[in-house]
C-alpha cells in the first residue's frame, strides 16, 4: 500500500526504510523480464522459480525480482544471483531446481550455465568480468538489474526521486536549465540539438500552459534501445520529465508510447498511477506547490509519429502528418502552445546531472558530445544486446570488445547507425569514435540508438533498397518530394537489384537525394537519402557489379542468384525435396544426390536452409 | 448504438486528442474497426465522418477489414532482416496463399509484418497472437502453423 | 515593419507575412500549385521552393509557409531553387504524365519528360495537393472529404469510399483543384461529382427557369444564416 509522500522529509523517511529492509541478508535472484528474453521463454523461468521456491517454503526467505532488460539480449534468459553477483546465462526452467539447491541453498555455482569466454575458454562467474560488460558505462540502463519496473519501492531505495526533491526544494527553474545546458546534453532521439537550450526557449516562449513530451515512438527498424530503457526503468524517465516541467513551467506531460511496445506501455502505466500515489505526481508534488500531470497515449503504428510535429498532431487526434518548424514547436507546438518534446533517453539523464551536477557529467563523452549513449547492438553480432558506452568509444570497440566480433566467424562489411535517417560506414571507418559529430561527418548520424552489424553475406544495394522500401510505406505522403521521390528512388533500386540496371541510375539516384534533402517537408524526406548515399560512397563496386556485370558479390539479390546441388555433399536423404514449395527437386533415390531443376526455382532459400550438410549452394 | 464504442468513448471523455486511442480500443474490443463503430464516434465526438475515417486509415494498428482468429505478425527490422526474415516472409506467404496485409478465406490467419518488436537477438522473429517466436528460418514455418487451431 | 531582399531588391513587410505574400504583392513570380490565398498554406507540392540566407548560411524553404525576417535574404530563382524546382516538376510529371497543367508547367522549365523509366509512368490527375479537402473544410465548412490513406496511396476520399453523405454539392472543390481532377457535371437538373460518388438535384429559377444551384448547397447557405424560406428561389441573375 503507499502512503502519500507530502513532504521531502516523507520522501527520506521512506527511502531509509526501504533501505534498511533491503539490507537483510537474504539471497536475491533477479531475472530479466524483458521483451527480448520473452521469445526465450523466460516466463516460464519465472514461474519456475516462483513455484519451486514455495515447493521449498523458501518464498519468504529468498528475494525473487523480476527485473528490465539486463543488457546481454543473446544469452537470455539471464538470472543473476547474491551473493556472489553470480551470472547464469541461457537458463531454462528445468534448470530452476537445481539453482535453488545448488546455488542458492548450498552456495555452489553451476558451471554449465555461466558464460564462457570465447577468447580464453575460460567460464566467468560475476557479471562485471563478462567481457560483454567491461568496456561499458551503465550510467543509465546499470539499474535495471536492481529494480522491478512495476515497484516504485524499488527505484526509491536505490536513490530514485531525490534528484526530483533537489530540484523542486534547493533549485530555481533557471538553475536547472543553467545546469543542463552546462552538462553538455543533447537529445539522444537523433536530432542531437542541445537539451539545454531547447528548455530554455520553451521557458521564454510565451504563453501560460506549456506542455513537456516524452518521445517513445522509437521507429528506427532494429532499435530497441528506448523500449528496454522505458520497461526497465521508467521511473527514472518520469523522474527527469518532472524535473523538466518544473524548469519549464509546464503543468501537463504526455507520455507517447510506440503501439508494437506492450511491456513499455504497461510498465510506465504502473509507474504512473504509483508515483501518483505516492504524491510524486499530480497536486502539490512532495508539498513544493508544483502540480503536474502525465497522460499516456500510444501510437497508431507510423514511423513518422516519431518526428515531433507529427507526434503532436497524433496527440491531438489527427493523422501523423508533419509541418514545416519554421516556428519551432517551443513556440508553437501541441495544441499551438509552447511544447518541450525529448526522447526517452534524454529524459533519464536528467536525475543523474542534477544529483550528481554538470561538471561530473561532463567528465565523461568527447568535447561536442558528453555523457553516454544507449545502442541496440544487433544483426551479424555474436553479443547481440543494450549496451550503453561512454561517447567516444570506437565502433572497433563496440563491435569486437562489447559485441564480441562478427557471428559465424565471418568477415565484417559494414554498421548502420542512425537508422533509415543514418547511413552505413565500412571497415575503414571502424576507428571511428561514436560522437553525434564524428558520425555526421561520415555520412551517417546517431540516430535513437540502432547500431546493425553486417557482414559479408549482406548486399549493401539490398539495404539501400530494403531501407527506401521502409520510407517509402512510412512516408506520410503530404510532400512531393518524399513521397514521389522515394518511390522513384526504390523502383531505381528495385531495378538494379533484378539486374535491370542503368548507367546513368548512380548519377539519377544522386540527383533525386539532393532534392529530398533540400525540399522535403520533414527529416523523414530530408535523410532518406542518407543510407543511399553512403552505401553509394562506401560500396560502388557492389553497385557496379550488379548494374554492369547483373551479379550480387554477397549472394542475396534473388534475380541475380541461383541455387544448386553441390552432388559430392548430397546423402539424398530428401529433407530438401520436402523443403521445395515447387516440387523443384527430385528425389533419385537413397545415396543418390538429387536433382533441381532451376526453370521451377522461385530461388526461397528453403532447400538452402534446410540443408544442414551444406549440400545446397548459392552464387 | 453499441453501448461498447459508449463505454469506450466516456473511458476517454470524449477527448478529441484521444481519438487514436479511442480507436485502438474498439479494434481490441472487435479485431478490426466497423464502419457503424467509426459513424457512431463520428457522431458521438462531433468530429466529422471524414476526419475519423482519415485516422483509421493512417494508422498501420487499425484495420477496416475483419481480422482472423489469429494474428501473425513477421518482424521486418533491419537486424531481422539482415538475418533472412525475407525469405521467412515469403515462406509464409506461400504456405499460407495469402501476402501480407490479407486474411485466409478461412478467417484463421491474418499476415502482418512489423518493423521492430525489440527482439533483435532471437531475429528472425514472429509473433503469433502474443507468442514470439524466434531464430526463425523457412524450415521451421509449417511446423509452426500446426499449434495454432 | 521588417525589411528584407528579394532577388537582390528591398522590401517592407509587415511582422507574420510570408515570403510568398509579399512576392505577390510586388509582382514578382513564384510558382505554386496546393496554394491558395484563401486557404491556410500548407506547403505539401514545395513548387514555391527559394533559398534563403542570413550570416552566411543557406537553406531551402517553402516561401507560402516561411515567415519574414528582418535582414532576410531571398532567392528565388537561384541555381539550388532550379534545380530543385526542375526535379519536383519531373516528379509530379511522371506521375501526371498526360495531364495539361503539370505538362504546360514542366515544359515552361525545359523539361518534356521525366527521368524515369517509361513504363513507370503514371497517369493521374490529382498531385494531393490537398486544396478540396482544405477548402471543404475551411471555406465550405462542411468536411465531407478528407485525405485517406498514407504515402503513395494517399488520395482525396469520401468516408469509407461511399457516398460523401456530407457534401453539400457546392462545387468548391471542383473550382479550386489546379490539375482538373475533379470531375463534377451539370446535366440538366442534376449535378454529378463523380469523385466523391455524389448527386443533387439542383434548384430551378422561378424566373428564368434555369437550373443554377443543388438545392442541398442552397439549403445549407438558408439555413446557417438564417435566411427566409422563398430566399433563393429567383438565380442571382435574375436578382
Amino acid at each position: 500500500m503507499l502512503t502519500k509522500l507530502n513532504s521531502r522529509q516523507d520522501l527520506e523517511a521512506l527511502r531509509e526504510e526501504l533501505v534498511k529492509k533491503q539490507q537483510s541478508n537474504k539471497p536475491r535472484i533477479a531475472i530479466c523480464n524483458g521483451t527480448a528474453c520473452h521469445p526465450y521463454g523466460c516466463v516460464k523461468v519465472i514461474e519456475a522459480f516462483k513455484s519451486e521456491l514455495v515447493k521449498r517454503g523458501l518464498e519468504n526467505k529468498v528475494s525473487l525480482k523480476t527485473t528490465g532488460c539486463h543488457g546481454l539480449c543473446e544469452r537470455g534468459p539471464i538470472v543473476l544471483i547474491e551473493p556472489g553477483n553470480i551470472f547464469y546465462q541461457q537458463v531454462k526452467s528445468e534448470d530452476v531446481s537445481e539453482i535453488l539447491d545448488e546455488t542458492i541453498i548450498k552456495g555452489n555455482v553451476i558451471d554449465r550455465l555461466l558464460y564462457t569466454d570465447p577468447a580464453t575458454g575460460k567460464k566467468v562467474v560475476h557479471q562485471p568480468a563478462v567481457p560483454f560488460y567491461q568496456k561499458q558505462e551503465r550510467l543509465i540502463l546499470g539499474n535495471n538489474i536492481e529494480i522491478d519496473p512495476t515497484a516504485i519501492e524499488d527505484y526509491i531505495s536505490i536513490g530514485g526521486y531525490s534528484a526530483l526533491a533537489k530540484a523542486l526544494f534547493e533549485m530555481a527553474p533557471e538553475q536547472i536549465i543553467e545546469e543542463v545546458k552546462h552538462s553538455g546534453l543533447r537529445g539522444r532521439g537523433g536530432g542531437g540539438f542541445p537539451t539545454g537550450i531547447k528548455w530554455e526557449s520553451c521557458r521564454h516562449a510565451p504563453g501560460d500552459i506549456k506542455y513537456v513530451i516524452v518521445n517513445a515512438d522509437e521507429g528506427d527498424p532494429g532499435a530497441y534501445a528506448n523500449e528496454g530503457l522505458l520497461s526497465g526503468n521508467p521511473h527514472s524517465v518520469l523522474e527527469g520529465l518532472i524535473i523538466g516541467a518544473y524548469a519549464i513551467g509546464a503543468n501537463q506531460g504526455y507520455v507517447y508510447v510506440r503501439n508494437e511496445y506492450p511491456l513499455a506501455l504497461a510498465n510506465m502505466t504502473v509507474a504512473l498511477s504509483q508515483a501518483l500515489q505516492l504524491g510524486l505526481l499530480g497536486g502539490n508534488i512532495l508539498g513544493s506547490g508544483f502540480d503536474f500531470n502525465v497522460c499516456i497515449t500510444r501510437g497508431g503504428g507510423a514511423f513518422v509519429c516519431g518526428e515531433s510535429t507529427a507526434l503532436m498532431a497524433s496527440l491531438e487526434g489527427k493523422v501523423g502528418e508533419p509541418r514545416a518548424k519554421y516556428v519551432h514547436t517551443v513556440e508553437k507546438g501541441l495544441w499551438d502552445r509552447p511544447s518541450n518534446l525529448n526522447n526517452v533517453e534524454t529524459w533519464s539523464n536528467v536525475p543523474i546531472i542534477i544529483n550528481k551536477g554538470a561538471d561530473w557529467y561532463r567528465t565523461l563523452g568527447t568535447d561536442g558530445s558528453k555523457g553516454t549513449k544507449i545502442f541496440s547492438l544487433v544483426g551479424k553480432i555474436n553479443n547481440t544486446g543494450l549496451v550503453e558506452v561512454p561517447m567516444g568509444i570506437t565502433l572497433r570497440e563496440i563491435i569486437y570488445d562489447i559485441g564480441g566480433g562478427i557471428k559465424e566467424g565471418k568477415k565484417f562489411k559494414a554498421v548502420q547507425t542512425g537508422g533509415p535517417s543514418g547511413g552505413c560506414l565500412p571497415e575503414s571507418l571502424l576507428d571511428l569514435p561514436v560522437d553525434f559529430d564524428e558520425l555526421t561527418k561520415a555520412g551517417s548520424m546517431m540516430g535513437s540508438g540502432g547500431m546493425i552489424v553486417m557482414d559479408e553475406t549482406t548486399c549493401m544495394v539490398d539495404i539501400a533498397k530494403y531501407f527506401l522500401t521502409f520510407l517509402e510505406e512510412e512516408s506520410c505522403g503530404k510532400c512531393v518530394p518524399c513521397r514521389e521521390g522515394i518511390k522513384r528512388m526504390r523502383q531505381i533500386l528495385d531495378d538494379i537489384t533484378e539486374g535491370k540496371g542503368d548507367e546513368e541510375d548512380i548519377d539519377l539516384l544522386e540527383r533525386l537525394s539532393a532534392t529530398l534533402i533540400d525540399s522535403s517537408l520533414c527529416a523523414l524526406g530530408a535523410t532518406a537519402p542518407n543510407p543511399v548515399l553512403t552505401t553509394i560512397r562506401y560500396f560502388k563496386d557492389e553497385y557496379e557489379a550488379h548494374i554492369k556485370e547483373k551479379r550480387c558479390p554477397a549472394g542475396v539479390c534473388k534475380a541475380l542468384i541461383h541455387y544448386y546441388i553441390i552432388e559430392e555433399k548430397c546423402p539424398g536423404c530428401g529433407l530438401c525435396v520436402k523443403a521445395c514449395p515447387q516440387e523443384a527437386i527430385t528425389f533419385m533415390g537413397k545415396k543418390k544426390p538429387v536433382v533441381l531443376d532451376e526453370s521451377k526455382c522461385i530461388k526461397c532459400g528453403a532447400c538452402y536452409d534446410v540443408c544442414k550438410l551444406g549440400a545446397v549452394g548459392k552464387e | 448504438m453499441d453501448e461498447k464504442v459508449t463505454a469506450i468513448i466516456n473511458k476517454y471523455n470524449g477527448d478529441r486528442g484521444q481519438l487514436v486511442s479511442i480507436l485502438q480500443d474498439i479494434q481490441a474490443e472487435y479485431y478490426y474497426l466497423p464502419k457503424e463503430s467509426l459513424i457512431q464516434v463520428s457522431e458521438a465526438m462531433v468530429i466529422p465522418a471524414s476526419q475519423v475515417y482519415n485516422v483509421a486509415t493512417f494508422f498501420r494498428a487499425f484495420s477496416l477489414e475483419p481480422r482472423g482468429k489469429h494474428l501473425i505478425n513477421v518482424c521486418l527490422g533491419t537486424a531481422c532482416h539482415v538475418r533472412g526474415a525475407a525469405r521467412v516472409l515469403e515462406k509464409i506467404e506461400l504456405s499460407l496463399g495469402i501476402k501480407r496485409g490479407e486474411t485466409t478465406k478461412d478467417r484463421k490467419f491474418t499476415l502482418e509484418t512489423v518493423n521492430c518488436m525489440g527482439c533483435c537477438a532471437v531475429g528472425p522473429a514472429v509473433k503469433i497472437d502474443g507468442e514470439y517466436f524466434g531464430q526463425m528460418s523457412t524450415d521451421k514455418v509449417d511446423h509452426l502453423f500446426n499449434q495454432f487451431e | 515593419m521588417i525589411t528584407f531582399k528579394i532577388d537582390g531588391r528591398e522590401f517592407k513587410a509587415e511582422k507574420g507575412q510570408t515570403i510568398l505574400q509579399v512576392a505577390k504583392e510586388n509582382g514578382i513570380d513564384i510558382p505554386t500549385l496546393c496554394h491558395h490565398e484563401a486557404i491556410e498554406p500548407y506547403g505539401a507540392c514545395r513548387l514555391c521552393i527559394v533559398e534563403i540566407s542570413r550570416d552566411g548560411r543557406s537553406r531551402i524553404v517553402t516561401s507560402c509557409l516561411y515567415p519574414v525576417e528582418e535582414g532576410l535574404e531571398v532567392k528565388t530563382s537561384s541555381p539550388r531553387v532550379i534545380s530543385n524546382r526542375k526535379m519536383i516538376l519531373e516528379l509530379l510529371l511522371a506521375r501526371c504524365s498526360k495531364n495539361k497543367v503539370i505538362k504546360e508547367l514542366a515544359s515552361q522549365m525545359g523539361i518534356e519528360q521525366p527521368s524515369f523509366k517509361p513504363e513507370y509512368l503514371e497517369d493521374n490527375d490529382c498531385i494531393v495537393c490537398g486544396l478540396c479537402v482544405r477548402t471543404c473544410e475551411q471555406v465550405v465548412g462542411v468536411s465531407a472529404i478528407s485525405l485517406v490513406n498514407r504515402g503513395i496511396t494517399k488520395e482525396p476520399a469520401s468516408p469509407f469510399l461511399e457516398s460523401a453523405t456530407a457534401c453539400i454539392g457546392c462545387g468548391s472543390c471542383y473550382y479550386i483543384c489546379p490539375t482538373g481532377a475533379i470531375k463534377m457535371e451539370d446535366r440538366g437538373d442534376t449535378r454529378i461529382i463523380y469523385n466523391w460518388k455524389v448527386e443533387f438535384k439542383l434548384k430551378k429559377c422561378k424566373v428564368c427557369g434555369n437550373y443554377w444551384a443543388p438545392e442541398k448547397q442552397l439549403e445549407y447557405i438558408r439555413k446557417k444564416w438564417g435566411l427566409p424560406e422563398e430566399f433563393f428561389d429567383i438565380c442571382p441573375t435574375c436578382k
